[in-house]
């Protein structure tokens, strides 16, 4: 599976399917847009600012043109850059709107979720202590609350006694109700999710407001999205290219003047002609949609269901050097699974595989599931039906490490290697040395041998193997192009776990890791300058969680692990990994595209304006005019009309992210330039010439 | 374009290459102190300034904010000694031109305009200054410009070379070795060669001569110590001549090998720094590839200027003069050039100085074709980073390089990053500063003067030549070039002040910014490279490096320079 397809597999679970029709988003957001005209608002973005202020300028010199002010140009081409320069701020704002409507319909159907809700709290951390009924907005840190079966946990907390069954699918999307229990890995419950039954004792670690729920409708609605180091960095550069704009743009009344003077000809060029080389100088593609770029990267998160609570580890996992991954459910499927019978001298295979699915029918772990299904499989064994008068069942227990049946005189066990070689010395027997050399052998291939016994007599063994998920070789291949190291990380012993590693095609493995080695290594790699990402869930994970610089963490985890991680994944799904880096290098890659794109569009608009803006001047200057436009005044309109509406025409590409296929650093370079590089040098000289047929069509920016 | 034209053009920049590795290599071991052999030679003689500076020069490594004070203390109190022996030049010994000292603000633009490695002279030198101001104040200063602008290089490379330090070096010890070991012997050596072709070296003021028409200029012509000046002025991008004529003199330039030898100069230590820079950052490819990024985007330049230059003026085709190449005469456009270098020699010349921050010219750049004069502004324009200055050149390229490296990081998905060191907001500001500063100071000082009747009236030419002369000085000036269009009355107060900050704009608010660069560099850690960052030294690179620097000047200068040459260009076709 591609990253792209899962990060869609993953969507259609989310909320997203609701998602109101285009006309109603555009209307919403055009709406939005005008709101957005507010100097107040305005003022975050330096470059939209600036185009707003040039905006007012020439409206006042329209204005003062209509009263009768004398001018160099006519009133009517005054007013069209005018009414251009503010759909141009339109524009900008549009495309932030729009970014922000998408989140707005999951914030709505979050924020029914979060409908007051009583809660009730107990005054010693007891089922049976006293209740009081209060507000689930009035609870503070540490306030204990109990939550029947069909209540709504009132808050973030972590389950202190009992366990229930939970639905999430407010936060989630997924239906399938999940397992909540006191202690261990599952203790975790989130505010606005319902107990379906049984019932939770919970201890309140974030208060409302503050919650889970809380911080991503902060997030999806954009309201508290802060600046990323990279966001900041492209602000100043679009800063400096305004102010170096402006001077260029403010400095030509002195030239021009100047010229005019010594030259005998024309006179400084007009302000209006003025602002509008600014505008169309100024990056305003890139400011107008700086911003719906960030905002859309985060709702293209969500969407695969992850929950950022740093828009800084979204950037820092397109930047990821070293992927460290549990083995255990992320490149296993994490239950090993019965894959041969390995009879002992003498045996027939068919009477080991009897044999050991008997033994199993009483053991419910999928271990022990996969003998009956593999014996099935080879041989056609059907499990008998055995009623329990025939048999006597020995199920599996941690402690004897073995399952087991008394049937027809016969003392069948299957189990752990040496726990079966007690079983058979207590009986007088022994384990065959053939037996013996076959579980090394095996247990150096990375499985694991379990052994059948009848009585004293061992029969054989079933070789179990932690079976690698399909595809992973595929998605570290690709890692491993985008100069990304994976690192499994395992309990294994350092065979078993090189067996899986070259199994999977994981670039390096670290065996019998205990939490402390996690945050070892990740420190080790840090150390040696690389960002690291890791993927957990327990609370023993949270060391390293925190180390770590993009911290996945599943849902399912505890709240110690979440609070620890940078991301929370809704799906619990360890690979999503893979898809969140995709995500990280979209937004950087969009970000990137388009300011190139916006400052080489400046070259096309320069033949255009330059030319125009000295007509009077230094008419030689015509000669640069390769475009061959109408007149002057439409050269100029033309020109600013290509700038406000090539916003609108990106506004699907900052929306969407450019297209990402992962490769080598030098392809997606070449490829980035050549389509917004040269595009960007290119594009402009038909589209303003195409304008400016247009105009001339429609009789608008006079004739020279 | 002639062959001769293209052979001297090549046979210069293989030259170029060929030196200026090697020359790199040793820079960069001088720096690094490990220059063994050379230390043997010239040991006595640092261990000697070494002890005369004493404490300064013993502590290990500065900050980036100690060695930025110690070189603006070290230029500022250099500018005032200059002042001050400018001024009293007419008390002091080893005056035989019995020249009155300098009034007090061209004394000061003089003083600035050494000291910021401009050498922009709003004087004629011969006629003006003392043989001990030449050689105690000015030659000095050629030395100590060169060898601040190389110092700062070589701190600079130190913090985007260093590992989890804050210390950028010793100010005063780069200043001492790289005067010691590269200047003094490299500048011995040519001014040697150049006395051999006839440069003048001599105390005395004048030798008489008997003059071929009785009403002829002079009787005598000006001597003094010119060829140990002029050595130092090509190889340390200074510039500023002995003569006003500079090296058109044939007291300064006499022979083609001279002046080839004196081209190759300008080039060689600016191209130098790019190997040097690789070297010191313990990655050769990145020195390699500054280099070719200076070289993608002179070499059509230069070809633009000498076929500019070699071209027929269709007024004088009309007028029956024949400018066309033949086996008895070079060609092209020979007004204001040396007939012994010819229209393809200076040409070269001039594209040459301006791509490095040199300014000294072999003829007059106010007699170039329009073509030519774009060429020469443009180079400027880019600020200085094409070759550049000694030093200055790099670091200039650099905060280019901070943008490229960014986008291009950007582009392909990763945050930018730069010899495996993250580029963060604070990079971004101080590179966007370095490269903002001296545009806006070309920019503003041009518009102020177009707009102030003391700038606008000290134009000697009408229409578009009278503004492609004040964008001229203003373009050298704030570029550290040095080099001018003529036609201006540049010793006017407006002008020696004005241009006195641009320079000073232009060279320290490129320095400190950049210092503090590296110096917000040298403490962060270093990625080893993965085959999913970006290969700065890949030709992808280098050819958006060289875009960037190119757009980035042309974005902010072509209304102004559409206003001046590019008008002109036009006008000539036409008449």
């Amino acid at each position: 599976m591609t990253r792209e397809s899962a990060e869609r597999a993953d969507t259609r679970r989310t909320l997203y399917a609701r998602r109101p029709p285009a006309a109603v988003q555009l209307a919403a957001a055009g709406r939005e847009a005008l709101r957005k005209l507010d100097p107040r608002v305005l003022h975050h973005n330096p470059v939209l600012f600036v185009v707003a202020t040039g905006a007012a300028l020439t409206t006042a010199l329209w204005l003062t043109a209509l009263a009768g002010r004398e001018s160099e140009t006519p009133a009517s081409f005054i007013g069209g850059i005018a009414f251009w320069l503010w759909l141009t701020v339109i524009f900008g704002n549009l495309a932030e709107a729009l970014a922000e409507g998408r989140g707005r319909a999951h914030a709505e159907s979050l924020r029914r979720t979060r409908a007051q809700t009583t809660a009730l709290r107990l005054r010693e951390p007891r089922t049976d202590a006293a209740r009081d009924e209060v507000a689930a907005g009035d609870l503070r840190r540490d306030d204990v609350v109990i939550v029947e079966a069909g209540g709504i946990i009132p808050a973030d907390g972590e389950v202190v006694e009992g366990a229930a069954a939970v639905d999430e699918s407010a936060i989630t999307g997924e239906s399938a109700p999940v397992i909540r229990e006191a202690g261990g890995d599952r203790s975790a419950v989130t505010g606005g999710t319902r107990v379906l039954s049984d019932r939770l004792v919970v201890r309140i670690t974030a208060p409302a407001g503050e919650g889970f729920l809380d911080r991503m409708i902060r997030l999806v609605e954009g309201a508290r999205r802060q600046k990323t180091p990279n966001e900041i960095a492209l602000g100043i550069l679009l800063a400096a290219l305004t102010i170096i704009f402006l001077l260029v743009s403010a400095t030509l009344v002195p030239y021009s003047g100047f010229v005019a003077r010594a030259g005998g000809q024309g006179g400084a060029v007009d302000l209006t002609v003025i602002v509008a080389l600014l505008v169309c100088l100024m990056p305003t593609t890139i400011g107008g949609l700086l911003s719906a770029i960030g905002i859309a990267g985060m709702d293209r998160l969500l969407r695969a269901n992850v929950v950022a609570t740093s828009g800084r580890a979204v950037e820092a996992a397109g930047d990821v050097g070293v992927l460290l991954l549990d083995k255990t459910g992320t490149i296993t499927l994490g239950d090993r699974q019965a894959t041969a019978f390995v009879p002992a001298p003498g045996v027939a295979a068919r009477d080991l595989a009897q044999a050991a699915q008997l033994a199993s029918l009483a053991d419910e772990t999928p271990e022990g599931r996969s003998v009956v299904v593999l014996a099935k499989e080879q041989f056609g064994l059907r499990a008998r039906e055995l009623s329990p008068g025939d048999a006597v069942f020995v199920p599996f227990s941690a402690q004897t490490r073995m399952s087991g049946i008394d049937v027809d005189g016969h003392t069948l066990r299957k189990g752990a290697a040496d726990a079966i070689a007690v079983f058979l010395a207590e009986r007088g027997g022994a384990l065959p040395a053939e037996i013996r050399a076959g579980i090394a052998r095996v247990a150096k291939l990375g499985a694991t041998p379990l052994v059948v016994a009848d009585g004293a007599r061992a029969l054989g063994m079933v070789v179990l193997k932690d079976v690698v998920k399909g595809g992973l070789q595929l998605e570290f291949e690709e890692m491993r192009r985008l100069g990304i190291r994976t690192v499994m990380i395992t309990g294994d012993n350092p065979l078993t776990a090189a067996a899986i590693a070259a199994e999977a095609g994981v670039d390096d493995f670290i065996a019998e890791a205990k939490p402390e080695t996690k945050l070892a290594e990740i420190r080790r790699w840090q150390q040696a300058g690389h960002l690291v990402a890791m993927t957990g869930d327990g609370t023993n994970d949270a060391p390293a969680l925190a180390q770590a610089d993009v911290a996945v963490v599943m849902n399912s985890g505890t709240q110690a692990a979440k609070e620890a991680g940078n991301m929370v994944d809704l799906d619990s799904n360890p690979t999503k990994l893979l898809a969140i880096v995709g995500i990280g290098k979209r937004l950087l890659m969009t970000r990137g595209a388009l300011t190139t794109f916006s400052i080489a569009s400046d070259i096309a608009k320069y033949f255009a304006i330059i030319p125009a803006a000295f007509a009077a001047n230094c008419p030689e200057l015509g000669a640069l005019d390769l475009m061959r436009l109408g007149s002057p005044q439409s050269a100029i309109l033309s020109a600013v009309i290509f700038n406000a509406l090539i916003i609108v025409a990106l506004v699907p590409v900052a929306l969407r992210g450019v297209s990402y296929r992962p490769a080598a650093s030098a392809v997606l370079l070449r490829r980035h330039l050549l389509v917004y590089g040269l595009g960007g040098l290119i594009l402009p000289f038909p589209c303003i010439k195409l304008i400016d047929l247009l105009l001339g069509f429609l009789g608008i920016g006079g004739v020279a | 374009m002639t062959f001769s034209a293209l052979a001297q053009a090549g046979l210069l920049l293989l030259a170029v290459r060929l030196l200026a590795a090697p020359l790199g290599e040793y820079l960069a071991r001088v720096f690094d102190d490990r220059a063994r052999g050379a230390t043997r030679l010239f040991g006595p003689l640092e261990r000697l300034l070494l002890r005369l500076a004493g404490d300064a020069a013993s502590k290990d490594s500065m900050s980036w904010q100690g060695y930025a004070a110690a070189l603006l203390a070290f230029n500022a109190a250099g500018m005032l000694l200059l002042y001050a022996l400018l001024r009293a030049q007419a008390l002091l010994p080893l005056n035989p031109g019995h020249h009155h000292g300098l009034p007090p603000l061209l004394a000061l633009n003089t003083a600035v305009s050494f000291v910021t490695n401009t050498n922009w002279q709003a004087y004629a030198a011969e006629t003006t200054v003392s043989h001990l101001a030449q050689a105690a104040g000015l030659a000095v200063w050629n030395f100590l410009s060169a060898a601040t602008g190389l110092a700062a290089l070589a701190a600079i490379a130190r913090g985007f070379a260093g590992r989890d330090t804050t210390g950028l070096g010793n100010f005063w010890r780069d200043l001492v070795r790289v005067t010691v070991h590269v200047l003094l012997p490299l500048s011995l050596v040519l001014a040697l060669v150049l006395v051999s072709q006839g440069v003048v070296q001599s105390w005395s003021g004048e030798a008489p001569i008997a003059p071929l028409q009785p009403a002829a200029m002079g009787t005598a012509l000006p001597l003094g110590p010119v060829a140990s000046q002029v050595a130092i002025k090509q190889l340390g991008t200074n510039g500023g001549g002995f003569y006003n004529a500079n090296s058109a003199h044939p007291f300064e330039n006499p022979t083609p090998l001279s002046n080839f030898l004196e081209c190759l100069a300008i080039l060689l230590l600016p191209a130098a720094c790019c190997f040097a820079f690789g070297a010191l950052v313990r990655d050769r490819r990145q020195g390699r590839a500054l280099f070719a990024v200076m070289l993608v985007i002179f070499l059509p330049l230069m070809l633009v200027a000498l076929g500019g230059e070699q071209a027929s003026i269709p007024a004088l085709t009309q007028s029956g003069v024949d400018q066309a190449a033949g086996p008895w005469q070079g060609g092209g456009h020979l007004e204001g050039k040396e007939v012994r270098f010819g229209a393809g020699g200076t040409a070269l010349w001039a594209a040459a100085t301006t791509a490095a921050s040199n300014g000294s010219v072999n003829g007059l750049h106010g007699s170039l074709t329009p073509a030519a004069t774009l060429v020469t502004l443009g180079l400027m324009q880019t600020g200085e980073v094409v070759f550049g200055g000694v030093g200055s050149g790099v670091y200039g390229l650099l905060a280019f390089l901070v943008i490229a490296v960014f986008l291009a990081g950007l582009m392909i998905g990763r945050a930018p990053e730069y010899l495996g060191k993250k580029l963060e907001a604070r990079e971004m500001k101080l590179a966007a500063l370095a490269i903002l500063l001296p545009a806006a100071a070309v920019l503003l000082g041009t518009a102020v003067a177009c707009a102030v009747p003391a700038g606008a009236g000290a134009v000697l030419n009408p229409g578009a030549r009278a503004f492609s002369e004040i964008l001229y000085a203003f373009t050298s000036g704030a570029n550290n070039n040095g080099s001018a269009l003529a036609g201006l009355d540049a010793a006017r107060g407006f002008y020696t002040v004005g241009l006195a900050i641009a320079m000073l704009v232009g060279r320290y608010w490129v320095i400190v910014p950049m210092l503090a660069l590296a110096g917000s560099l040298a403490c962060r850690k270093a990625a080893p490279p993965s085959s999913g960052s970006l290969s700065t030294h890949a030709p992808l690179f280098v050819l958006f490096l060289a875009a960037t620097v190119l757009i980035v000047g042309a974005l902010t200068f072509a209304p102004a320079l559409a206003l001046g040459p590019v008008v002109e260009m036009f006008r000539l076709g036409a008449s």
